[in-house]
């Protein structure tokens, strides 16, 4: 028996009752990595010594005793690297704090194992755009994994981890859950604390567990979310067990469908997968419906002014002065500055800033950015208006499985135009849930996840994972 | 829709790109700016901004000191130190 191949809370229930010890997971886990890792590429590093060390010293008997959980490169986790994928800080910077969310998961018993891959800075939809290397998609290692928490995906899907923490911006745990085939849950903007999060976009960013099942996403949202005082963004409200209401099942759930997303960029087979899994949700006694979200076609554009003038603001600290890349052919402060950031950082990342600068520069400010913000309005609005009708709004999380490695690569406009699904919540701050729902063939004969997502209202990421676990549930028996 | 001039956007980004790249990204983002013209048609008289989708107003904590990095924590990523302070190029001329 294969430890590394448990769920949380499988794995859970071995150490506490005896038949298994949080060392033998984390040397099963270390096993995984070290036979399939250099395939996939899911890890930039892991520090066996220090894994094996705090297993021997794990009690079981806290919330997550003993359990080693994988974390994306742009949280830091006291004395690890936190390169978030990029030559600008790859060996040039060790964390000197614990991010809180890793503050609770160690207050929790539980063990960070190991960085994960990413696109460089969060951005991108395909971990195409790391600065260090290539992940590649378990279920097909010519495809990508989907990003940017693409190698938390891959490495949560190939059992070489038992749960990992990714973030989401625009879609980023969701997608490439969805691609990899494991469960990706984004929480309610302020569930979780940002603190020690690399940041991309403040008014965007959410840190969520990546697992193999709803109910492990349930135990470690209930470690890492709360109100942080160093994150004056983090909601006060109080935490619920959100396993206490996994099992009760979906009798008189609203589902609405947007009609808006049902469009013709859907493939076929994805568009199949969903309308069976919505079927299984129905047999189960949920109520099916329509419902419009009219401002769906602004998001995209709306998302990518907002997120690149945030991240513009951002990463404008990655000046080579207190951490990261010097330029070593630099002689005044300014190209100091020019110089250090040109060698550092990936195409993507200086697009993205390029954009962002723009769209807040003199002249350009109130046609793009003040728009885009009052657009974002009109986008939670329709969210609002949805959720007086339903309880959960249902739909791909993806208009297509998985693409091949290096298919979309030169051009920037497709890619970000894949993200129609995920990105609205981002901008409305609400929870989205993408759950593993089958899968669909591709050209070679490899089965290719598909993801079904679900939204939820503000803080309401129980009643999401009740209709997760339903529709797992369902799909096993 | 406006030409986006990359050349004096890199520098107000403080990014040096090489010619290369001016030529590359301005076809790439040009494109992508284009895209965006897609916002015009909606009608956003009377709409307030978001900037916070999930806000909360006025959070604040007691002022009191509270222990932080030493200065050896803070300087321990510098890419050049002297004693305790970060080594940078002349600022003032």
């Amino acid at each position: 028996m294969d430890l590394a191949s448990l769920t949380l809370t499988e794995l859970q229930g071995r150490f506490r009752s005896g038949a298994a010890s949080p060392t033998e997971a984390v040397r099963a886990v270390l096993d995984s990595i070290a036979n399939k890792d250099a395939a996939i590429g899911g890890y930039l590093s892991h520090d066996a010594e220090t894994a094996l060390r705090e297993a021997a010293q794990a009690d079981v008997s806290l919330p997550l005793g003993g359990i080693p959980i994988a974390i994306k490169d742009l949280i830091n986790v006291k004395g690890q690297p936190c390169s978030c994928a990029s030559k600008i800080l790859h060996g040039k910077y060790t964390a000197p704090y614990d991010a809180t969310v890793i503050q609770r998961l160690r207050a929790a018993g539980a063990i960070p194992l190991g960085r994960t891959n990413m696109d460089e800075f969060a951005m991108g939809s395909s971990t195409e755009n790391s600065g260090l290397q290539i992940t590649r998609n378990p279920h097909d290692p010519s495809r990508i994994p989907g990003g940017s928490s693409g190698g938390s995906a891959a490495v949560v899907a190939a059992n070489e981890a038992i749960a990992a923490l990714g973030t989401d911006t625009g879609g980023s745990i969701r997608q490439p859950a969805s691609h990899c085939g494991c469960v990706g849950l984004k929480p309610t903007y302020g569930r979780v604390s940002r603190f020690g999060l690399v940041a991309f976009a403040s008014s965007l960013d959410q840190i969520g567990p990546m697992t193999k099942s709803c109910e492990d996403a349930a135990r470690i949202l209930g470690v890492i979310a709360g109100r942080d005082s160093n994150d004056s963004t983090s909601l006060d409200l109080p935490v619920p067990d959100y396993t206490a209401t996994l099992n009760d099942g979906v009798k008189g759930l609203r589902i609405g469908l947007p009609k808006e997303y049902f469009i013709d960029g859907i493939d076929p087979a994805v568009r199949d997968r969903i309308n069976a899994a919505v079927e299984t949700l129905a047999a189960q006694g949920a109520e099916i419906r329509e419902v419009s979200l009219p401002n769906t076609k602004y998001a995209v554009a709306t998302y990518y002014i907002i997120a690149t003038a945030e991240a513009s603001a951002n990463l404008a600290r990655f000046d080579g002065v207190r951490y990261g890349h010097r330029s070593t052919v630099a002689d005044t402060l300014l190209s100091q500055y020019t110089r250090s950031r040109e060698e550092g950082f990936g195409d993507e990342v200086k697009r993205r800033i390029l954009l962002g600068t723009y769209v807040l520069s003199a002249g350009y400010h109130d046609a793009y950015y003040v728009r885009a913000q009052k657009i974002r309005t009109l986008v939670r609005d329709d969210f609002t208006r949805a959720f007086a009708e339903v309880d959960v709004i249902a739909s791909p999380t993806s208009p297509t499985a998985a693409f091949r490695i290096g298919e979309n690569s030169d051009d920037p406009l497709h890619m970000y135009l894949a993200d129609i699904f995920t990105i609205a919540a981002n901008l409305s701050g609400i929870p989205g849930l993408s759950v593993p729902c089958g899968t669909v063939p591709s050209d070679k004969g490899t089965a290719l996840p598909v993801g079904l997502q679900l939204l939820g209202k503000p803080m309401d990421e129980a009643t999401l994972l009740r209709a997760g676990n339903s529709y797992e549930i369902a799909g096993r028996g | 829709m406006p030409d986006i001039d990359v050349t004096r956007t890199a520098n107000l980004a403080r990014l040096e790109l090489s010619p290369e790249e001016t030529v590359r990204f301005h076809e790439q983002l040009q494109h992508v700016v284009n895209y965006m013209a897609l916002l015009e048609e909606v009608d956003v008289s009377d709409i307030e901004p978001t900037a916070h989708a999930v806000p909360v107003f006025d959070v604040m904590r007691e002022d009191v000191a509270r222990p932080g990095f030493t200065a050896d924590e803070a300087l321990a990523n510098a890419p050049r130190r002297v004693g305790d302070q970060f080594h940078v190029p002349k600022v003032i001329e």
